[in-house]
């Protein structure tokens, strides 16, 4: 694929998947969005002040960090690590949250709504939205209320109102319905900042476009430590944002690989994971058309993932389109795997990664030694683990 | 003609207003559903919007979303939605039937394979909810092969281009989302509708159909004079949902909501415009 990477196309296809599929009363504010977008994207006032807020407010750019002991007990690639958890609150969310909020703020709008799963993206919508003062509802499923509660308190804190969604499995496409059907009831002054690369068209493009900070970051960084580009690049598959951040800038060099990991759960074959891309179907859900958990009947299934930000039975089109045309291969790996992941990064490096970066973690586990010592694996080490704490002690059995 | 194009062709000469009932199929179970629609043919409606049952109905408020969830926890599905249709259509050869509900259970049949399907099953509508018309030309044209109505929606917020698009690519009739929000959402606002109406009015001949927010027959009533019908949904549905323990009982009181909203719909006969 060395010809020029263009997608989407002007209504927001990758190839077959993506576009809008939404009911009437959001066309207008999408082709609004959308508006906005294409202008302000190309803006030069608006870049910089996004520049600035990345650099001031988010606190990048974030290091490409050379995980040298663990490179070396693993015996095969060298080991680096995209620190996306040292970002202001935590995780890479903020990157499309502070690209967002400046939309938002340019659009006039006064409120702002979000889903979220793991609560990541909660936080930084609360956050933005904080510093702006605007007023911030966060939809989150009930069941990923109560597994993520500090979250909950954190985006309180910040002023939000946290909306536990009781409907369907409680997790995070619940929220996302919630989130739509607030948004369809309150077109006029509401921004809902949407916290993956996934929804109708443009917010699978617009929140790649935030998120590939990462990724330009990384390959500058690269180049530097090493003279040259990397080998291999792994990262988390949830909706896709991580992933597609920094994978988007490396997709014309043909050399360099892409693995995204998706949440096996108890283990593809048990049907009990979110895997859309490893094990779901094409179908059309929340705005776009991307591969789903769904059954024979289109019903969409219920997912599971020991970690809320992956428990998500979509994945952003441009990922469906990378599956297809192969320029990225999409991997699984379980609950147990990630917990390897988990404690190998924590013990091997003193970084406590987030559940949800410890599957991308868990997959270098195997990658990494099959790689020569002289080649590079960048891993997107998405969020920390604080979040995680409760659920962590839970499984250990101690009481926090 | 269309059975739809027939059944408003015919209302307009008699100037009468279409009463529409939405209910979703299969609930609160499978066996409900036929004896239902029939009974509703007797309270005096002139099409049924039969819902699809959707895992995830992102446009409707709670009271649809939980009728959705009773239907498939009976594994009812769009298959069996369609067995439904065939059923009722073996003894009730002239109400139109339409479908209402979202796209991903269509995808999983393929465009193809569900047009055949909703053909066997002599359905005369579609509206699905989640496929405007730049998504939706494919499915539209071999609905339109078959002689089933693509259904479209317009809302308070759609601009005259867009009324002009979906007087292209819609037939049957036009769906008019009174209010910014959800099915069963609080309060509309008849003046606005009025309004809209007109803009909308001035851009198509195909007959408008409002729905959403409609509670009873009053609201039924006032708003069914606006365009060409009224659609009502959520109130029937409440209906079932406070008598899951008893749905004859619930049945008697959708047949009793509808029939005093016919009866409002026939008076009001003649009525131009509305004083509010
Ligand atoms: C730390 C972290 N990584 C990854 C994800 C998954 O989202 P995405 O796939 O959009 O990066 C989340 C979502 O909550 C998260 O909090």
């Amino acid at each position: 694929m060395t010809e020029k990477y263009n997608m989407p196309d002007e209504r927001g296809h990758f190839g077959p998947y993506g576009g809008i599929f939404v009911a009437e009363t959001l066309i207008p504010p999408i082709q609004e969005l959308n508006a906005a977008y294409q202008k302000y994207l190309k803006d030069p006032e608006f870049i910089a002040e996004l520049d600035a807020d990345l650099k001031y407010y988010v606190g990048r750019p974030s290091p490409l960090y050379h995980a040298e002991r663990w490179s070396r007990e693993l015996g095969g690639a060298q080991i680096y690590l995209k620190r996306e958890d040292l970002n202001h609150t935590g995780s890479h969310k903020i990157n499309n949250t502070v690209g967002q909020a400046l939309l938002a703020k340019r659009m006039g709008k006064t409120r702002i709504i979000a889903e979220t799963g793991a609560g990541q993206h909660g936080v930084a919508t609360a956050t933005v939205a904080a510093r702006l003062g605007l007023e911030c509802v966060v939809y989150m499923g009930a069941v990923d209320v109560a597994r993520q509660s500090l979250n909950v308190y954190r985006m309180k804190l910040l002023g939000a109102k946290v909306v536990a969604v009781e409907s369907g499995s409680k997790t995070l496409k619940d929220a996302l319905n919630e989130a739509l059907r607030d948004w369809v009831t309150n077109v006029d002054n509401t921004f809902y900042i949407i916290g993956t690369v996934a929804g109708p068209h443009p917010y699978p493009a617009m929140v790649r476009d935030f998120q590939a900070i990462i990724g330009r970051e990384a390959k500058q960084q690269c180049l530097e430590a090493t003279g040259r580009l990397p080998d291999a690049l792994v990262a988390c598959v949830g909706g896709g944002s991580n992933a597609i951040g920094l994978f988007y800038p490396f997709i014309e060099d043909e050399s360099v690989k892409m693995y995204g990991v998706e949440a096996a759960g108890d283990g593809v074959a048990t049907g009990r994971h979110s895997a859309p891309l490893c094990a779901g179907r094409p179908g059309v859900l929340h705005g776009n058309r991307t591969y789903l958990m769904a059954d024979d009947d289109g019903e969409i299934i219920e997912t599971h993932s020991i970690s809320a930000g992956l428990d998500y039975p979509g994945v952003g089109p441009e990922h469906a389109w990378l599956k297809d045309t192969g320029r990225a291969t999409y991997v699984n790996i379980t609950d147990t795997e990630a917990l390897e992941g988990f404690y190998a990064l924590t013990h091997m490096e003193g970084i406590i990664p987030a559940l949800e970066s410890s599957h991308a973690m868990a997959y270098a586990l195997k990658l990494a030694p099959t790689m020569g010592k002289d080649e590079t694996l960048i891993i997107n080490l998405s969020g920390r683990g604080d979040k995680d704490m409760q659920t962590m002690a839970k499984r250990e059995g101690i009481e926090l | 003609m269309s059975r739809l194009a027939a059944k408003f062709e015919e209302l307009a000469q008699s100037g009468r207003k279409a009463l529409i009932p939405f209910i979703t199929a299969g609930d609160p179970s499978p066996g409900f559903t036929v004896p239902m629609m029939h009974a509703m043919v007797k309270a005096g409606v002139d099409v049924i919007e039969l819902g699809v049952p959707f895992s995830d109905p992102m446009a409707d408020g709670p009271v649809i979303q939980r009728a959705s969830e009773r239907a498939l926890a009976h594994k009812m599905s769009l298959r069996r939605t369609l067995e439904i249709a065939a059923e009722f259509r073996k003894t009730d050869q002239t109400t139109p039937v339409v479908l209402m509900g979202y796209l991903n259970p269509i995808e999983a049949m393929t465009y193809e394979g569900f047009a055949n399907a909703a053909q066997r099953a002599d359905i005369d509508g579609v509206l699905t909810v989640d496929l405007p018309p730049e998504e939706g030309q494919e499915c539209s044209a071999l609905l339109k092969a078959r002689g089933i109505d693509p259904i479209f929606l317009l809302a308070p917020n759609s601009s005259v281009d867009r009324v002009k698009k979906m007087d292209a690519v819609g037939s049957g009739y036009l769906y008019y989302v009174s209010l910014k929000g959800v099915t069963g959402a609080g309060h509309l606002d008849v003046a606005d509708v009025e309004n809209k109406l007109q803009q909308i009015r001035a851009n198509t001949q195909l007959p408008v159909a409002i729905g959403f927010g409609v509670k009873d027959a009053e609201t039924a009533n006032t708003i069914a004079h606006l365009g060409d019908g009224v659609v009502i949904g959520s109130a029937l549905i409440s209906k079932i949902e406070t008598n899951l323990d008893n749905p004859e009982q619930a049945k008697n009181e959708i047949v009793e909501l509808l029939t005093s909203i016919r009866q409002a719909l026939d008076c009001g006969l003649g009525t131009e415009g509305v004083q509010e």
